[in-house]
């Protein structure tokens, strides 16, 4: 029988060069701007180039798996709103799919175009921050600020339609918790207009072809297809590695299959593919798809019969004994969520598999070699949010 | 490859360390045996009809009112060339559980493993760097397991006073009050 | 500065009956000190202005509440500055620590010593004028390496050592370029390398030998961009990745310091680059030169420092920002052998008699690129004016919805 080969630990392996000079062990400490977060990164450097980087991680743990185990399930979903609270709708969307599944509840398809309409608007929003703060990261400060305007009007709309603008408790089991009023498909074309005429040809002109932007990402952080499905590296991050798996195509839900749109996967068109440029590049490009998506969804929305939005919700939710293994395409990849139930009103165990804290685990394999400045562009590319990785 | 061809390919290779399965689940599973997990994922990983080369997820569960109390470790996985699912799950028991590595495997499995131990206290034999990884390094005990109680002492520093700790502390005992244990913690041990 | 020490002449010893030396003390101080506190205060409308045209440029206000439009923010802000505690970390050199500031403000001030204002309103006309700049401007450097070792912080080491490398670098592409107009006029001093651009828009030397000066004047701007630490090239006090480099560990009115020397750095640099290119103190058109009985030199002068400075800003806030082997890379693989391929062509093309004044196209260039550029600049700004109006009135129809 074959075992698998022992694995040597990163942070100790030394290549002893010929000139064995002096190291630096660095802290790119918790409080630092282009963190993305708390996170806490030790450095062993031989001047500007990295040898070993480890990641700490855990500063804003907030055991959402205990406080999952003590409530009923409805009340799981504002603690998972607040994991990833950049991209919120989609911690709801997978929650509530996986105790649906385990109850075998089928929403109407009014809710489901719903769900799938503020998930895109989500997605758009959640690229928006981590483009523009990935481009400020790399010294560009203005395209922050343009994206961020037209996130700005997408936040609108969520506080116009359900009171929040950055932690919405909107996908509950069964249903959502509020109607779109009158006049937000029209809001939301006007959005999608002048972001599909302005914003994003802009976005692509100003920065993400400028030679500079691409001579600091095209050939930095380059992770493999190996590399990166071993890793668990979903969503944009193994599309740019060119790997075309996308869970709204592959094993699609709320009816994405009717849909249509493209899977953007990473070019390579400046340098080795599945560089931090690829990365980026998936991003940008993944939001004029979304945008594709949403104009048919408004389409479908104008044209459907509004069902009641909570008329499946169930009084209780005490789904049967059992356990399933969801998952959704949130915009930082792919995210899981391990229910097990068993019979009664608070869930047995809830562990989530946020996509952020795989693509952290690559961390320290793709830092050899690189430096600091570099260091920078992988975290931005990877796009972590902490409150995800450390849940 | 549906779950029941999956199963019946891992039985026809490791016989009877396959000890169980769960196939009319939602998520069709197969039981190993804990010694045997290295294995069993190497094969599924490089065997060409099964082509598991991504672990979707690695979580622990304890069931302490189960009969015989166990502890559970699932394995969800994945397969890019097949786009096929199944998990794996191994039964431990709950007083110092341990089962080898498969970060060899899957190169995620070095976190997960590490979350793994961390809230619960899983040992991985074999991994490279098992320590805490959401915890802070000095924390005591592993909070996932179902039998965790909050404790009221962080290292001299007084963390839940109760309300008959505050009838305690009316009645003149000292409580709360110091001297308190200000000295860092030891970390050599931790890494 | 002729006309202040006539009336500093005259003025002076009818006051009181100074000894001789106090006469020549205060007749050296008196001029310095105006043009010091003069040029000191331009920190504060600079900063004002990079604030409002960075807001500008990402669709934002900038400071607006401040005075009327905000004018007064910069004031707020040196006033607060002014009050703040100056930290001194643990462990840090004092001496270093607080020498550091002095010596790149000396080194960012001390060039408005030659910089001519006009013909005869120069503070010292120095025959090594150009010499003496680039010497006194390098004071600046190790002011700023002091800064980030006596902070006691790898961090602002980091940024330290970057930024010494960097200037170091481009120094040698600037310096070289330098020589261009040096050879071009036959002097040193400044002063006279404005009065040999004279004559209009087409005798400056950024139209001569052209397309050979332009392609200097870019060199050299370039190079100007990387020594003042301006973004392309802002690696030493990169914001997301060192915090603030050199200057993480200083507070209060210490960081006023760098802060101030940055920006008059800019100016020092904008305003040698016009008397060495875009003719100093001399008007476009020579009518222009004296309006009425008023000379306009200064306002020339400043006029054209300033547009380089609203160049250097708006670059800032569009680009991204090297990293530091990229940057080294430009400086010693592309601006360096331009620079020496200039100087060896105007060089020799200077000395041949039939090219001695330029090409023959020269004088036809010069007005077209200004015009073209005036244009191209009033178009973009009517234009973006115009989708303002067509927002506003979209926001205002959204509104009743």
């Amino acid at each position: 029988m074959a075992t698998p080969e022992p694995v040597v630990n990163e942070w100790d392996r030394q290549d002893r060069q010929d000139l064995d000079t002096d190291e630096m062990v660095l802290n790119m400490g918790p409080q630092h701007p282009a963190t993305h977060g708390v996170l806490r990164l030790e450095l062993r450097t031989d001047g500007e180039v990295v040898k070993a980087a480890r990641p700490h991680i855990g500063y804003l743990h907030r055991c959402f798996e205990k406080h999952a185990e003590n409530v009923d399930y409805p009340g799981v979903l504002p603690y998972a709103d607040r994991m990833d609270y950049c991209a919120a709708m989609g911690n709801t969307l997978g929650f509530a799919l996986a105790v649906e599944k385990l109850h075998n509840l089928q929403v109407s398809p009014y809710v489901a175009t719903l769900r799938i309409v503020m998930a895109e608007l989500q997605r758009i929003a959640s690229h928006a921050v981590a483009v523009g703060t990935y481009t400020m990261d790399i010294g560009a400060f203005t395209p922050f600020l343009h994206l961020l305007r037209d996130r700005e009007k997408i936040l609108d709309l969520f506080e116009w339609t359900c009171g929040a603008r950055l932690l919405y408790n909107y996908n509950w089991i069964g249903g959502v918790s509020h109607d779109i009023p009158e006049g937000f498909v029209r809001a939301t074309r006007d959005l999608l207009r002048e972001f599909d005429s302005v914003t994003f040809p802009e976005l692509l002109d100003l920065i993400i072809h400028n030679r500079i932007f691409v001579k600091r990402l095209a050939s930095v952080g380059v992770c493999s297809k190996e590399l990166a499905i071993s890793h668990d590296l979903t969503g944009p991050n193994l599309r740019g590695s060119g790997v075309p798996r996308d869970l709204r195509k592959d094993e699609p839900y709320l009816g994405y299959e009717t849909y249509d749109f493209d899977v953007c996967v990473g070019q390579g068109q400046y340098g080795p593919l599945g560089s931090c440029f690829d990365r980026n590049w998936v991003r940008v490009v993944e939001m004029r798809e979304s945008s594709k998506i949403l104009h048919q969804a408004l389409d479908r929305l104008e044209k459907m019969e509004r069902t009641p939005v909570q008329e499946k919700c169930p009084k209780r939710v005490k789904p049967p004994k059992g356990e399933a293994y969801v998952r959704s395409e949130a915009p930082r990849g792919q995210l899981g969520y391990y229910v097990v139930s068993d019979g009664n009103i608070n869930p047995y165990r809830v562990k989530v598999k946020s996509p952020c804290f795989t693509a952290m685990s690559v961390f320290h394999h793709l830092a050899r070699g690189m430096m600091i400045a570099d260091i920078i562009a992988l975290i931005g590319s990877l796009d972590i949010v902490l409150g995800e990785i450390d849940r | 490859m549906d779950a029941k061809a999956i199963h019946e390919k891992l039985v026809a290779r490791f016989g009877e360390k396959i000890a169980g399965e769960g196939l009319a689940a939602a998520s069709p599973f197969a039981v190993v045996a804990p010694e045997a997990i290295a294995e069993v994922a190497l094969f599924c990983k490089s065997d060409p009809r099964l082509a598991f080369d991504n672990l979707m997820c690695l979580s622990g569960v304890d069931y302490p009112k189960e009969n015989p109390p166990r502890m559970e470790v699932a394995y969800h996985l994945y397969s890019y060339v097949h786009l096929h699912t199944f998990a794996l799950k191994v039964l431990l028991p709950r007083e110092n559980p341990a089962l080898p590595t498969v970060e060899g495997v899957w190169g995620v499995a070095n976190w997960h493993e590490r979350e793994c131990f961390d809230l619960l206290g899983i040992v991985f034999l074999g991994h490279s760097d098992l320590r805490r990884i959401l915890l802070p390094d000095d924390w005591e005990g592993h909070p996932l397991r179902k039998d965790w109680q909050d404790p009221e002492y962080y290292h001299g520093l007084h963390v839940k006073p109760t309300q008959q700790m505050a009838e305690r502390a009316l009645a003149g005992e000292k409580i709360g009050v110091g001297p308190f244990d200000f000295t860092p913690p030891n970390r050599s041990n931790q890494g | 500065m002729d006309a202040t020490y006539d009336i500093l002449h005259r003025f002076l010893p009818q006051v009181a009956l100074w000894p001789s030396w106090l006469l020549v003390l205060l007749l050296a101080a008196l001029p310095a000190l105006a043009c010091f506190t003069f040029m000191s205060l331009g920190p504060l409308v600079y900063v004002y202005a990079e604030r409002k045209i960075s807001a500008f440029m990402q669709d934002r206000l900038g400071p607006n509440r401040v005075g009327p439009v905000g004018l007064f923010q910069t004031v707020a802000d040196t006033l607060k500055l002014l009050f703040k505690e100056a930290i001194f970390p643990k462990g840090v050199d004092r001496k270093l620590f607080v020498i550091a500031p002095i010596l790149v403000n000396v080194g960012a001030f001390m060039p408005f010593l030659v910089i001519p204002w006009g013909s005869r309103l120069q503070p010292v006309d120095l025959n090594i004028g150009v010499f003496y700049v680039s010497a006194i401007a390098a004071l600046s450097t190790v002011g700023l390496i002091m800064a980030g070792w006596a902070s006691n912080n790898k961090y602002a080491l980091f940024g330290a050592m970057r930024s010494a490398a960097q200037i170091v670098s481009y120094e040698i592409p600037a310096v070289m370029i330098l020589l261009l107009p040096v050879m071009l006029t036959g002097s040193l001093s400044l002063q006279a390398i404005t009065t040999a651009q004279a004559g209009g828009l087409s005798h400056w030397f950024l139209f001569r030998y052209f397309p050979l000066m332009p392609v200097a004047f870019l060199v050299f701007y370039t190079a100007g961009l990387a020594e003042t630490n301006r973004a392309p090239f802002d690696i030493p006090e990169a914001e997301s990745e060192l915090v603030a480099g050199f200057h993480t560990e200083y507070s209060g009115f210490f960081f006023a310091m760098f802060f101030m020397a940055e920006y008059t750095e800019m100016f020092v640099f904008s305003a040698v680059a016009s008397v060495l290119f875009l003719g100093g103190y001399l008007a476009p058109l020579p009518a222009l030169q004296q309006i009425g009985p008023v000379p306009m030199g200064w306002f020339w002068i400043w006029a054209k420092a300033w547009f380089l400075m609203f160049v250097m800003m708006w670059l800032r806030w569009t680009l991204p920002r090297s990293r530091v082997d990229q940057l080294m890379y430009i400086a010693w693989k592309v601006l360096l052998p331009i620079a020496l391929g200039l100087v060896v062509v105007v060089g020799g093309l200077a000395l041949w008699p039939a090219t001695a004044n330029g090409f023959i196209w020269d004088r036809f260039v010069g007005w077209p690129i200004a015009i073209g550029l005036f244009l191209f600049l009033v178009t973009v700004m009517v234009r973006a004016l115009q989708w303002n109006r067509r927002r506003a009135h979209e926001l205002a129809a959204q509104v009743c919805r």
